[in-house]
């Protein structure tokens, strides 16, 4: 006589099914709705309206344009600091870290009441120098707002390589600091790099309060603004987002599972 | 977004280096230009929202604003609102995201429904903003796909006074994100729960519920509880979901802010705003160290 | 209270491709502790488990005082087990933990807490009652996890490995009290563990496994002295490989002496050249420049020195001889002689070089 251990839990399936229903319906009713035209037949053609469009399209390419800048200062100020924290001040790495994650503790609205307030008080030159493209004014706090997802993910995958080794060993071949940097470290922690990279580079093309509060039409902004005369349009382009983004994640989990940084995706966001 | 998130992992120890010597001066410089960035583009418009809060627009200290944000009825209202639609959201996404962590962790490690659930929940829990506005607004809308699916089997939703772009539609949008996020947050403390705990208890003779009740809701406490804290802060900050559904005309906190800042309802009403905003800080920031506190003990008995 | 009669009869277990378990039957005396040795993946443990009900065989019945419990969830088997690690509740004290299964059974709380202290006493926890198990070492984790497992007065006391994961002095000293307690209570009790010297120490029979099936079972000496297969003699302490020559009678030519062939393997034709199985201290070497081999190296293991000496022909042997003066150096020639009356058959035929 056998007795099977388990038996398939009925709310186990409850659950899951439910839970399938909740998540994606929206989706699948967004990807229906997306795929409604105008002129009332089915197509792509609220899709191909953002190549069309020029408002959306400049936008689009003002967003892009921010999230490279950002992705750059972030990379640059954060990738060394990491590094020089874990090598030179590991006593210190709680500190930063927790310096790191100061900017959650300010919600973004906050943050661009303060924006907005140092704009209107702002001399002529400043304002001319700072606020007058949206590039100069949203990508420093694009960065602070990145801050504490690229500094998680970078330390994870500075962590998980053996730095300490590495440095010591091209520095005894002879290299210099930004060699190091460049070449050995680096690579190594490709993986890290790419998900704080994509982490931010989402951040920004979602990011709406800030730049909407500071009056600035980044992508985000005209995409809420497209919502209120062409619904069909703005619910594509939410469709478009969510699909880049989660293959994106898709893509950041398998490098990481074969890569030597196995920074675990769920933990980082 | 749904930074708030990001402490869900235990602030880290780090094993320190033992110097004899204490920190040498050159190691300082190498963090120097990561401060000298947060102090500028993070304290810069802090100072200004803490300054702007306390002073008149002549400059002189005051607690005008902070009163003004205690005794007018509107920003009390948005207050209650803000802290309504976080505790519902929160206990609705921690429920929910707690039963499924479990149906989902008890599929065993590598099942394939394991990986989509968990790839899910990744995304999910950061669809949070205008994307998920809109795919709201598609699915549960005037001209919805679910509204339209709805009618078709006799319930009208616009008839019983259902409207997406309402605070209804904001708390239903915001469990959303929630409950993936609960997910995240407490998988690995489910993944902590010993198998040996369970089969000891059975051993001894506790039934499925009095292993729950004695030993894994006892355990779980301290994570569940973090959770339900992120959450919380989590949605008191959030606006951009709320922002795309309704506009700037919403009756909560930060919807105020924005209100205020923009001149939009009454000039010179700035200082307001920025005390708001300063509260705002306030709760977000006692979230964060309940959070911390509990993240410790809830280590200590997952370790 | 009285104790029981353990009967695993015919027990199979498969996973899949795997068979864990193969027809293994098992019969524990009351009051008996029976210790199932073999390296991982034999099956200890899942016979372990079928026992305490957290697995059901494909086929066979499991047995205690005469009831088939075979289908009875774990939670109604009246045993108590003691994990190998991290088994104690970690949000209850170790009073309140082994109050657990009392408390289960619904006893009274006065009756409760003196019953665990009374059991704490018994395993020399008495003062740390209020602790909790991050505040114990992994000795006194164990010790709580017995008394756990003890407090219910069950009918069988179940161990998987519980010493595998303590340090070697805190796990010589604990499984000393683990037979303490066993014998002064009189419960029958399952040992499993893959430590040879630990089954050997403790337990009143040893049985090991192999690959799912039950090779011998027996007391310690038995097990150690007379081997009944070549798995068991490997596994139960060291033994050598020695090719030697059947003469036949049932006796073989080994090392110069005539030992009497045993084992389970049919001897095969006289003249034939097999291996056999030889215990170091079954062989002697004695300095003598006729001799046959010389001593590769020598270590102090204390009571006892363990020669490597190399035969002529290759053939490496381990000798060990109680230690004393004038045991012979490395580099010096000596005879190996076989001293015992047995040798165990290998069994695999072809004559081979080597230890």
């Amino acid at each position: 006589m056998r007795r099977r251990r388990r038996r398939p839990r009925l709310w186990r399936v409850a659950i899951l099914v439910l839970a399938a229903i909740f998540f994606l319906g929206p989706l699948a009713s967004a990807i229906r709705f997306s795929l409604e035209q105008s002129n009332g037949r089915d197509g792509l053609g609220n899709y191909t309206q953002l190549l069309h469009d020029a408002a959306l399209s400049s936008s689009l390419a003002t967003s892009l344009e921010i999230a490279a800048l950002t992705t750059a200062i972030m990379l640059s100020l954060m990738l060394p600091t990491v590094v020089w924290v874990r090598l030179r001040l590991p006593r210190l790495a709680l500190v930063v870290e927790s310096i790191s994650v100061l900017p959650i503790v300010i919600p973004p609205i906050v943050m661009a009441a303060g924006l907005a307030t140092l704009q209107s008080h702002a001399s002529a030159g400043l304002s001319d120098l700072v606020f007058s493209s949206p590039l100069t004014a949203l990508t420093p706090v694009y960065v602070i707002l990145a801050m504490p997802f690229a500094y998680r993910s970078l330390d994870v995958g500075v962590r998980a390589i053996d730095l300490r080794t590495l440095v010591d060993a091209a520095r005894s071949l002879g290299a210099g600091w930004p060699t190091v940097l460049a070449r050995v470290i680096l690579p190594n922690v490709r993986t890290a790099v790419l998900t704080a990279a994509s982490l931010t580079v989402a951040l920004v093309l979602a990011e709406v309060v800030i730049a909407e509060t500071l009056l600035y039409t980044t992508y985000p902004v005209s995409l809420v603004n497209a919502g209120q005369a062409q619904l069909g349009v703005a619910v594509a382009l939410s469709v478009l987002s969510l699909a880049i983004t989660w293959m994106l994640l898709l893509a950041i989990s398998f490098i990481g599972n074969r890569g030597a940084s196995r920074a675990r995706i769920g933990r980082l966001l | 977004m749904g930074g708030v998130a990001v402490l869900e992992r235990s602030l880290p120890g780090d094993p320190a280096a033992r110097r004899r010597r204490g920190i040498p001066r050159g190691a300082w410089l190498g963090i120097a230009p990561f401060a000298l960035y947060v102090l500028v583009f993070l304290g810069g418009p802090l100072y200004e929202v803490v300054y702007g809060a306390f002073t008149t627009t002549g400059g002189s200290l005051t607690w005008h604003n902070f009163s003004q944000t205690f005794s007018q009825p509107q920003y009390r209202s948005a207050f209650e609102q803000s802290l309504k639609i976080s505790v519902v959201t929160s206990v609705l996404g921690g429920f929910f995201g707690v039963w499924l962590a479990c149906a989902v962790v008890t599929a065993g490690p590598r099942s394939p429904l394991r990986r989509i659930v968990s790839s899910g929940a990744g995304v999910l829990a950061y669809f949070a903003g205008v994307p998920l506005a809109f795919a709201f607004i598609a699915t549960l809308g005037r001209y919805g796909e679910a509204t339209i699916l709805l009618r078709h089997i006799g319930i009208d939703l616009n008839a019983s006074g259902f409207d997406i772009s309402s605070l209804t539609g904001v708390e239903l949008a915001y469990t959303y994100f929630q409950v993936p996020l609960m997910v995240l947050l407490i998988t690995p403390a489910l993944e902590g729960l010993r198998p040996e705990w369970r089969e000891a208890a059975t051993g001894l003779g506790a039934s499925t519920v009095g292993y729950i009740r004695h030993v894994a809701a006892p355990v779980l406490a301290p994570a569940i509880l973090g959770g339900l804290l992120l959450l919380f802060g989590n949605a008191f900050a959030a606006y951009a979901t709320s922002y795309a559904l309704v506009g700037i005309y919403v009756n909560l906190v930060p919807g105020w802010i924005q209100q205020l800042i923009s001149g939009n309802v009454l000039v010179d009403e700035n200082g307001v705003g920025l005390a708001l905003g300063v509260e705002m800080i306030v709760v977000i920031a006692v979230v964060m160290v309940a959070y911390a506190l509990l993240q410790r003990r809830a280590t200590r008995w997952l370790a | 209270m009285t104790a029981v009669a353990v009967h695993l009869d015919g027990l199979v277990r498969r996973f899949g491709d795997l068979t864990a378990l193969d027809g293994l039957d098992l019969h524990v005396a009351p009051g008996e502790m029976v210790a199932l040795l073999g390296p991982s993946g034999c099956g200890k443990t899942t016979a372990l488990r079928l026992l305490a009900g957290f697995d059901y065989p494909d086929a066979g019945r499991v047995r205690v005082a005469g009831a088939d419990i075979t289908d009875l969830p774990a939670s109604r088997r009246d045993m108590g087990m003691v994990f190998q690690a991290y088994s104690l509740f970690p949000n209850m004290d170790a009073r309140t933990n082994v109050e657990f299964g009392l408390r289960m059974r619904k006893t009274p709380a006065a009756a409760r807490r003196a019953r665990a202290e009374e059991v704490l006493e018994l395993v020399g926890l008495g003062a740390h009652a209020a602790h909790y198990p991050h505040q114990l070492s992994g000795g006194q984790q164990q010790r709580v996890a017995l008394a756990r497992a003890l407090a219910i007065e069950p009918s069988v006391l179940l161990l998987d490995e519980p010493l595998s994961a303590l340090d070697a002095r805190v796990r010589a000293q604990l499984r000393g009290e683990i037979r303490r307690v066993q014998q002064r209570l009189g419960i029958t009790t399952l040992f499993v563990t893959h430590d040879q010297a630990e089954a050997l120490s403790i337990a009143d029979r040893v049985g090991v496994m192999h690959e799912g099936k039950l090779e011998q079972l027996g007391t310690p000496e038995e097990v150690y002295e007379r081997p009944a297969t070549p798995f068991v003699a490997e596994f139960v302490g060291t033994m050598n490989r020695v090719s030697a020559r059947l003469t036949g009678d049932g006796h073989l030519e080994v090392l110069g002496a005539s030992l009497r062939a045993s084992g389970p393997h049919a001897p095969h034709a006289a003249g034939e050249l097999v291996d056999v199985l030889v215990r170091p201290e079954a062989l002697e070497a004695l300095a003598d420049p006729h001799g046959n081999a010389t001593i590769a190296e020598r270590t102090f293991l204390g009571s006892f020195t363990r020669m490597r000496v190399k035969l002529d022909d290759g053939c490496e042997l381990l000798v060990d001889a109680a230690s004393r003066r004038g045991l012979p150096e490395p580099g010096v020639r000596v005879s190996v002689r076989a001293t015992g009356e047995d040798a165990l058959l290998a069994g695999d035929g072809a004559a081979r070089t080597g230890s």
